[in-house]
């Protein structure tokens, strides 16, 4: 029904038109183009060399050292939202487990609160004082900051798994629940205050860059430290669902549960592992933010939440669950960046950026729809050219 | 002879160069049945689609009563009066059977939006009477068993004045019982002059039912005529194109001694009671049961997806407890469930994951734990495919969804035998596959059999029982109400002991366990 009216059913293979070659021909490129897994990384570069032409401060170094420390931070977001949304879940709780991950760890390693601020905290006096955390002033501040945000987050992710797993407890209830309680806990425990005086080893992670370019006014630095978080992690996630048992189950319990019940998979525990890597995975980019900021803010990743659902989506990951992959992260997460930069660049009001990026995660939902029908359509002539 | 009421001429349908159907043309006359044959992807549902307006031809037309008929759109063919019975039942299982039948159009209190319930109703009523319901028509279709909903389902088409009824394999989910009433309603329906197509698999109903048959084949017509014309043979031959002159392989191996599952006195109240049976190896042992009988919960329960509360399950010896699927195909087990798309297979997977899925945890490199020997399990997983001789153009990229029947039941098979089971429960083995694909999965029941493994054999299907297997336990209402021996076996005996619990509670209250 959708295919070019000149591609007639062939009845055999003598009186193929030279019509009907063309529109094979159209129906191959276009298919393969979209169907490719790289579909978004052509689009972004498409989208970036396009506006370059109207906006060469797009292509300025001082932008592109921009664009990049945005990536990174998110890429871990929504690293760990795939694995949710490939066991056919959903984590709404990321946003609230950066922010309490972000207000505890950043109590634990201060070296100094404000009274004026922090007295009527409930933890004043217990766990922090004056000269700040309990790790506040150690040589090792750092490391055992981060460590503790890390098993906040791993530990929530782990009780919403249990949540969805044993209680049976639909997905979007369970994290929305923790998203509401864990905000609020955030907001409870530091009065709404930001939480300052971390140590410079912990603020360098998210604000030192790796190299320097000199340009027309200073220099900008040319790869952040949180490049290598995110290399890190999307490396051990490549692994984990490529080459590891749990990776197959992984996939097999987002595509039918009970199929896989029955094959023998723990299902429970692959469910409880997804939610706590995707719990894992917010912490550490709570590290990366809160370090870029130089804060532990309790409301760290308030407007996130849209921006790792809708880059997974626009990266082609499924919220039907069953299929998700480390490079269509990548891509989805590159090409939402750069459509946010290059708006504001554009000088348009924040609403209006909002309205055009809904548009965007529209499209590429649409976009995702279109490329499943060509795929039972189309494949058989597109894809035996492929392989 | 009457005009034909429905005509086929010359219709052709491709699928991307791939030839559905070539040049059909078949008159089908008034208040007469067809029963329409063939194997799985011979192009009967293909053909009925295009009838029921699902799918359009790309050449050829059809005529209704002597008028060209185009169809455009299911709706359309409502009005034309076509109906489709389609064989997964198209209810809304959370309304009510009065909000079904009227979905698309509630009588309406004079020109107003609103709903004149009394008026819907009372046609509710009627149309319930005419298909011999008695339920109120506020039930919800959830509460109904199979063989009702499809009488909601003939309900519907009725009432909506059909004139052609389109029943695709109308059977598969009945009981013995609801099968009877659906023939004696598709005789009734047939008196009062409206014309049924009748798709099946079990030829001996099509034969009962059909005034006239047409066979098909790689999307052609092969053969038709009147039911005189006909036996179960000439259909097969038709249908394969070739004679057929064995339905099963011969069984040559022999059970030996050695007890490989021993189960003894399982009990769940209101499931199964007392079971207790011994699974030798090379047997093959039939589980025979009408629909509710609790095969298929017995199964479920022997591989650990359901509980007991007493009796003993030991595999080679051992006593199991806490049992899950998980430990189940640790201790050697393998459960081809009943049904494909929920349980069996994921469809959107291609054929070498789904391959997979059970004997990875076999896979592991033992270098770094978790992690997949990837390499020893593509290539266990291709000589299963090629020993299983399943049919995939790309099994590495292809859905499994895009496969035939046969090749999907295969692939599940497939998938258990990498697992290295010893014990494996078949449940439902060769439902929804045609004769070829049926003759393979016997020989690899066979197979299995002489190579020492024990197979339990779940089946409604008598004929298919008898022919494959050394000996056959017969349930009914959650008893074993039947042992025979090979050299035993003798329908008659086998059925009475299948409806031996049925008959002295009535036909009440029997399906009940099911679903």
């Amino acid at each position: 029904m959708d295919r070019p009216s000149g591609d007639r059913p062939v009845q055999s293979s003598g009186n193929v038109t030279s019509q009907t070659r063309i529109a094979r021909l159209k129906e191959v490129v276009i298919g393969r183009a979209l169907l490719s897994d790289s579909f978004v990384l052509y689009l972004s570069v498409a989208y970036f060399v396009v506006l370059w032409v109207f906006l060469p401060r797009l292509g300025s170094a001082r932008n592109l050292s921009n664009l990049s420390s945005n990536i990174w931070p998110l890429l871990v977001l929504v690293i760990g939202q795939m694995f949710v949304l490939i066991v056919g879940g959903i984590d709404l709780s990321q946003t609230s487990i950066m922010a309490i991950t972000s207000v505890c760890g950043a109590l634990m390693i201060t070296s100094g609160l404000d009274p004026e601020l922090f007295a009527a905290n409930p933890l004043w006096g217990v766990f922090v004082g004056e000269q700040g955390g309990p790790a506040g002033g150690s040589v090792a501040a750092a490391p055992v900051g981060i460590a503790f945000m890390l098993a906040i987050g791993t530990l929530i992710g782990s009780a919403n798994g249990l949540a969805v797993a044993r209680l049976k407890m639909p997905p979007f209830m369970v994290t929305l629940v923790s998203m509401f309680f864990f905000s609020g806990l955030a907001i409870c425990i530091t009065r709404s205050e930001n939480v300052r005086n971390l140590p410079d080893a912990f603020l360098a992670i998210g604000q030192n860059y790796l190299g320097r370019v000199p340009t027309a006014r200073g220099s900008v630095g040319l790869v952040p430290y949180s490049f290598f978080a995110a290399l890190a992690l999307a490396v051990a996630a490549w692994f984990v669902l490529a080459r590891t048992i749990l990776g197959r189950w992984l996939y097999a319990v987002g595509m039918n549960r009970r199929a896989a019940t029955v094959s023998g998979v723990p299902t429970d525990r692959v469910i409880v592992w997804a939610y706590a890597v995707s719990g894992f995975c917010a912490a550490l980019g709570s590290v990366l933010y809160s370090s870029r900021l130089g804060a532990g803010r309790p409301t760290l990743g308030e407007n996130v939440l849209l921006d790792i659902i809708g880059a997974a989506v626009i990266g082609g990951i499924s919220l039907f669950g069953g299929k998700g992959k480390v490079r269509w992260a990548f891509y989805g997460v590159l090409f939402f960046v750069l459509l946010d930069s290059s708006l504001y660049m554009l000088n348009l009001k924040f609403y209006t950026v909002n309205i055009v990026k809904g548009v965007v995660i529209l499209v590429a939902a649409l976009l995702d729809v279109l490329r499943n029908r060509i795929r039972l359509g189309w494949a058989p002539t597109g894809r035996a050219v492929t392989a | 002879m009457s005009e034909p009421i429905l005509q086929f001429e010359h219709v052709s349908k491709s699928f991307f160069g791939a030839m559905a159907l070539t040049d059909i043309t078949l008159a089908v006359r008034p208040g007469m049945v067809l029963g329409l044959v063939g194997e799985n992807g011979a192009g009967k549902s293909t053909l009925m689609n295009i009838l029921g307006g699902v799918i359009a031809s790309d050449e050829g037309q059809i005529r209704l009563e002597g008028r060209p008929y185009s169809t455009g759109s299911p709706a359309e063919a409502t009005r034309a009066g076509i109906a489709f019975i389609h064989q997964e039942l198209n209810l809304f299982s959370h309304l009510s059977i009065l909000d079904n039948l009227f979905i698309d159009g509630f009588p309406r209190i004079g020109r107003t939006p609103l709903i004149h319930r009394r008026e819907a109703v009372r046609r509710a009523k009627e149309a319930l009477a005419a298909v011999n319901l008695s339920i109120s028509p506020r039930t919800r279709v959830d509460r109904l068993t199979p063989g009702q909903k499809q009488l909601v389902e003939i309900a519907k088409a009725l009432h909506g004045g059909a004139q052609i009824i389109i029943f695709d394999e109308p059977t598969t989910s009945l009981t013995s019982r609801e099968t009877e009433r659906l023939f004696a309603l598709i005789e009734r329906l047939r008196r009062e002059g409206r014309t049924i197509l009748y798709i099946s698999h079990v030829l001996a109903d099509v034969l009962r039912l059909a005034d006239e048959i047409a066979v098909l084949r790689d999307g052609k017509v092969v053969r038709t005529g009147p039911k005189a014309e006909f036996d179960i043979n000439a259909m097969i031959a038709a249908m394969v194109g070739r004679q057929v002159d064995q339905l099963h392989p011969i069984r040559r191996g022999k059970p030996a001694d050695k007890v490989l599952m021993s189960v003894a006195g399982v009990t769940e109240p209101g499931i199964v009671k007392d079971i207790s049976f011994d699974l030798h190896e090379g047997e093959i042992l039939g589980l025979f049961g009408l629909m509710g009988s609790g095969r298929t919960e017995l199964g479920r329960i022997l591989f650990g997806l359901d509980p007991f509360r007493s009796g003993t399950i030991d595999m080679c010896g051992q006593p199991r407890r806490r049992r899950t699927a998980r430990r189940s195909i640790a201790a050697g087990m393998a459960f081809v469930t009943e049904d494909r798309r929920e349980e069996g297979l994921l469809m959107e997977a291609p054929v070498t994951e789904n391959m997979a899925l059970v004997a990875l945890p076999n896979c592991r490199r033992n270098r770094v734990p978790g992690t997949l020997d990837r390499l020893a399990l593509r290539r266990s997983v291709d000589e299963m495919i090629a020993s299983l001789k399943i049919k995939c153009v790309s099994p590495r990229t292809a859905a499994v969804k895009s496969l035939s029947g046969g090749n999907q039941q295969k692939t599940v098979i497939g998938k258990w035998l990498l697992g290295r089971p010893m014990v494996c429960i078949l449940d439902e083995p060769t439902r929804g596959i045609d004769v070829g694909a049926r003759y393979e999965v016997y020989s690899i029941i066979n197979d299995l059999a002489d190579r020492g493994n024990g197979l339990l054999c779940i089946s409604s299907e008598l004929e298919e029982l008898m022919g494959i297997c050394d000996s056959l336990l017969v349930m009914s209402k959650g008893r074993i109400c039947g042992r025979f021996r090979r050299d035993e076996f003798d329908k008659e005996r086998i059925l009475a002991a299948a409806f031996e619990g049925h008959l002295e509670r009535g036909p009440r209250g029997s399906s009940g366990a099911s679903n």
